[in-house]
């Protein structure tokens, strides 16, 4: 394996592709007891058109087949690995699946188990019918969480609903009746080969262990690693300006999108989200003039917040918090991006929000389970996330303002609102 | 780990560590948790947050924090057994990661002490545009409650639960309550509270305990110390003879199913076992069974507030499903009262609470909440001690202690007009 040093952050990585295209990567972290192996797959809930064979599959697809690999002919791996004192656990989202575990004693047999489990299909018609109970209320629980709720909805905002960055990635309850044992061998079939995953391992662990472990679990043939290829609707215009429904919220919420170029990769990518990251920080983080601003005014509370994200596809910059006059808040966001690319940012200011946001990148390097994500991100968009203190280096000052210039302006704009209902029902009385 | 008295009322812990890339810097008021003073406190931490005399503003405090290298200062108010902590959380990058000679420790703490100590204040009282604003915010934030439905009920429950003991109040108060809050009366609660309450203080990074004590009391010196040092005692009632049903009706789609529960036993590390294998761990019988095998549910679980001594059980349903499911989560604790387990789930329980204890030790915040939190209420046992604890405990010791658990209240939250 190769063996990678990272003197500015303190880390030690090895690395190497097996010959069936499968990466594994081993960060050290000698002095933890905890230690854990995350296996991720290129394939998420945004994934519906790419099917392999026999056409689109429906929206839910890759997060119901993420419930249903627990199963074995041997029984069920989650209850197995937690009896033997790992956690397992495993998520799904728009562009990755990925299980993983958490333990101190036993990690190798963990991770045996892993490997095989997610390699293996075993879709009984009778268990595949039982889930979908379960994600049914698993949907219906987010649904009634508002924030899901306004994501959901600027995401059709922004790329229109039937967009794969717009569809939910459990899928709707109509949707998930659709889904059958064959639908989630298709989606195994297609996607669940080493040459579409990564293996991290964060901890204590010998490389070449780790490694010899996936070489004799997973199988010798590599399959192909996935493309993406979509349209997303042009000239980076929202496909509606706003949407507002109405549910039992304490206050109005709003959050707003601006649609960014998407399509980059590698560390030009890993350079955009740092870009990204600072132009929010700028506009709207918790040492910006505007964030004072609003908050001394009593327009905004301690919930203002957002990012910038980017998917396969998909970019775009959000903003959104509790406030009483939403128009307002959006109004003065994007006056001030406007200001602030035409005037500059001041030289101070941006020298701040540098060392705020790089100490900030350090800080996440106590957590395994963000190092194994970044890290399986990083591989399958073709950077190495451990660059990011000399990527760095490289973002100047003009960059950030001229994302804030190009990207952070009102055609761009869409907004996505939860209002406190007004049908003034009464409470029942029995 | 040392925890050791620094000045009256005022306790250090130190946890040296050379693992992590950040350090954690805390310093928290310990307060007996009462519906009078919980909005009081809580407001008072906003407040301060808002600026010390040397950075009077969000911009020049903000500006400080990230010129330490983004280093966080969160504000924080936790409930802990029946006792209300409240302060802030530094966390800052490790001083072994920065350029050449950067020191943080020193002007964090700094920071941390001038927070309490020397605040933003206007004519010498706490600034009246901060506290006005605050607490808006804050009953603002209390109202949020009702937006996430899952820790909505679960609060709820603790509140009916609960009702007229201090473990019914809410962590930070009452909305109505922090509206009626002038500037002269948190003020005065401030000066209060500043000299009688004790200060727990919390360190774990590379710094070695002098440096961490010489930076701590320098940054303290000015705290007023008065009054005597007090414990502060949990009050434990038994459950009623019928268990009492709350519905309550709001906009949900799922139903919430929340069942609280007493246990009469003192034996801690027993009942740890009980909860954890009932429906304290993604491997227990709730899990298994509610979810698993009769698919009720996407989460059933089953917490234990060891510090009051309760137990409570939370499922999502479908609301039709409220009488199967409390069925089943009645039934499989009988389960746990009659011994009815398999030798692989006692020792998957085990190996869970085992591993959970071992992993809070890589977490410099999970340290801080556990030692703090254990401090409050006057407990001092290590990570280690609770596990070895739980080896000694025999099938017969989690029959009785299972045997002492009954309920007090099931609460459901249902969508509007989805009777019966």
């Amino acid at each position: 394996m190769r063996e990678l040093a990272y003197p500015r952050l303190g880390e030690q990585v090895w690395r190497e592709r097996l010959p069936n295209g499968l990466e594994v990567i081993v960060v050290r972290k000698p002095y933890h007891a905890k230690r854990c192996a995350f296996l991720a797959v290129n394939y998420g809930g945004m994934d519906v058109r790419a099917a392999a064979e026999g056409g689109p599959v429906p929206a839910g697809a890759a997060h119901y087949l993420e419930h249903k690999m627990f199963d074995t002919e041997d029984g069920n791996m989650f209850q197995e690995m937690s009896t033997a004192g790992a956690a397992p656990n495993a998520f799904t989202s728009e562009n990755m699946t990925a299980y993983h575990f958490e333990c101190t004693d036993r990690f190798y047999e963990h991770l045996e188990r892993l490997l095989r489990f997610v390699s293996v299909p075993w879709f009984p018609q009778e268990s595949v019918d039982r889930e979908r109970g379960i994600i049914a209320q698993e949907i219906r629980m987010t649904e009634d969480d508002p924030d899901w709720r306004a994501y959901q909805q600027l995401m059709a905002c922004l790329y229109g609903p039937d967009h794969p960055a717009a569809l939910p990635v459990a899928g709707t309850e109509d949707s998930i009746r659709a889904i059958t044992p064959e639908v989630l061998h298709r989606c195994h079939r297609a996607f669940y080969v080493p040459a579409n995953m990564a293996l991290v391992c964060v901890g204590d662990v010998e490389p070449e262990r780790a490694a010899d472990i996936a070489r004799s679990v997973l199988p010798p043939e590599g399959g192909t690693a996935l493309r993406r290829e979509w349209e997303s609707p042009p000239g980076l215009l929202p496909v509606r300006r706003e949407a507002r429904l109405e549910m039992e919220v304490s206050m109005p919420m709003f959050l707003a999108g601006f649609r960014c170029p998407a399509g980059l990769a590698g560390e030009a990518l890993l350079r955009r989200s740092i870009v990204g990251d600072l132009a929010c920080d700028a506009l709207f983080g918790e040492s910006s003039p505007l964030y004072h601003r609003l908050y001394a005014a009593g327009l905004i509370n301690s919930s203002l917040g957002g990012g910038f994200d980017q998917l396969p596809g998909a970019s775009q910059l959000y903003v959104g918090g509790d406030a009483r006059d939403p128009e307002r808040v959006l109004g003065e966001i994007t006056a001030e991006a406007r200001r602030l690319g035409e005037e500059g940012i001041p030289e101070d200011f941006f020298d701040q929000l540098r060392r705020a946001d790089y100490g900030g990148m350090l800080r996440t390097l106590d957590s395994f389970g963000s190092i194994a994500e970044n890290m399986a991100e990083g591989y399958f968009e073709g950077y190495d996330y451990y660059r990011f203190p000399e990527v760095f280096d490289t973002v100047t000052k003009a960059d950030v303002e001229a994302f804030l210039r190009e990207n952070v302006t009102p055609e761009r704009a869409a907004v996505s609102l939860v209002l406190p209902e007004t049908g003034g029902q009464r409470d029942k009385e029995d | 780990m040392t925890r050791q008295r620094l000045l009256p009322n005022v306790y250090f812990t130190y946890l040296p560590s050379e693992k992590f890339k950040t350090g954690c810097l805390s310093a928290q008021l310990v307060a007996p948790l009462r519906r009078e003073t919980a909005g009081l406190n809580a407001l008072l931490v906003n407040v301060l947050s808002r600026g010390t005399a040397e950075y009077p503003d969000m911009a020049a405090l903000s500006r400080r924090l990230d010129m330490l290298y983004g280093a966080g200062l969160e504000p924080t108010v936790r409930k802990r057994g029946e006792a209300q902590l409240f302060g802030f959380v530094a966390s800052f990058v490790d001083e072994r990661f920065l350029p050449e000679g950067e020191r943080l420790l020193e002007p964090v703490a700094d920071l941390l002490g001038e927070m309490f100590c020397h605040p933003a204040t206007r004519n010498g009282r706490l600034d009246w545009d901060y506290v006005r604003s605050e607490r808006e915010n804050l009953a603002d934030f209390i109202r949020a409650d009702v937006n996430d439905k899952d820790s909505y009920a679960a609060l709820r429950l603790i509140e009916e639960m609960c009702a007229g003991e201090p473990y019914g109040v809410r962590r930070m108060g009452r909305a109505e309550d922090v509206e009626k809050i002038s500037p002269q009366r948190l003020d005065r609660h401030y000066r209060k509270v500043l000299g009688e309450a004790r200060l727990e203080l919390f360190y774990c990074g590379s710094a070695r305990l002098e440096r961490v004590r010489g930076a701590l009391e320098r940054a303290f010196a000015a705290l007023p110390r008065k009054g005597p040092e007090t414990d502060i005692p949990t009050v434990y009632r038994e459950a009623p003879a019928e268990p009492r049903t709350v519905v309550e009706e709001r906009d949900v789609g799922q139903g919430k199913l929340c069942v609280g529960f007493r246990a009469g036993s003192r034996d801690v590390p027993a009942l740890r076992l009980v909860n954890a294998l009932f429906g304290g761990t993604d491997n227990s019988k709730l899990f298994r069974n509610v979810r698993e095998r009769l698919s009720l549910c996407y989460y059933a679980d089953s917490t234990y507030h060891r510090r009051k001594g309760l137990l409570t059980a939370a499922a999502g349903i479908d609301p039709e499903q409220f009488q199967p499911a409390l069925d089943e989560i009645m039934a499989q604790l009988e389960a746990v009262r009659r011994g009815d387990w398999e030798d692989w789930e006692l020792e998957s329980a085990r190996n869970i609470l085992r591993s959970g204890l071992r992993v809070m030790e890589d977490s410099a915040r999970a340290m801080e909440d556990f030692c703090l939190g254990q401090a409050a209420v006057g407990g001092h046992e290590t990570p280690a001690e609770i596990a070895r604890s739980l080896e000694a405990v025999t099938r017969e010791r989690i029959m009785d202690a299972a045997a002492s658990v009954r309920p007090d209240t099931v609460y459901f939250l249902r969508g509007r007009g989805e009777d019966r």
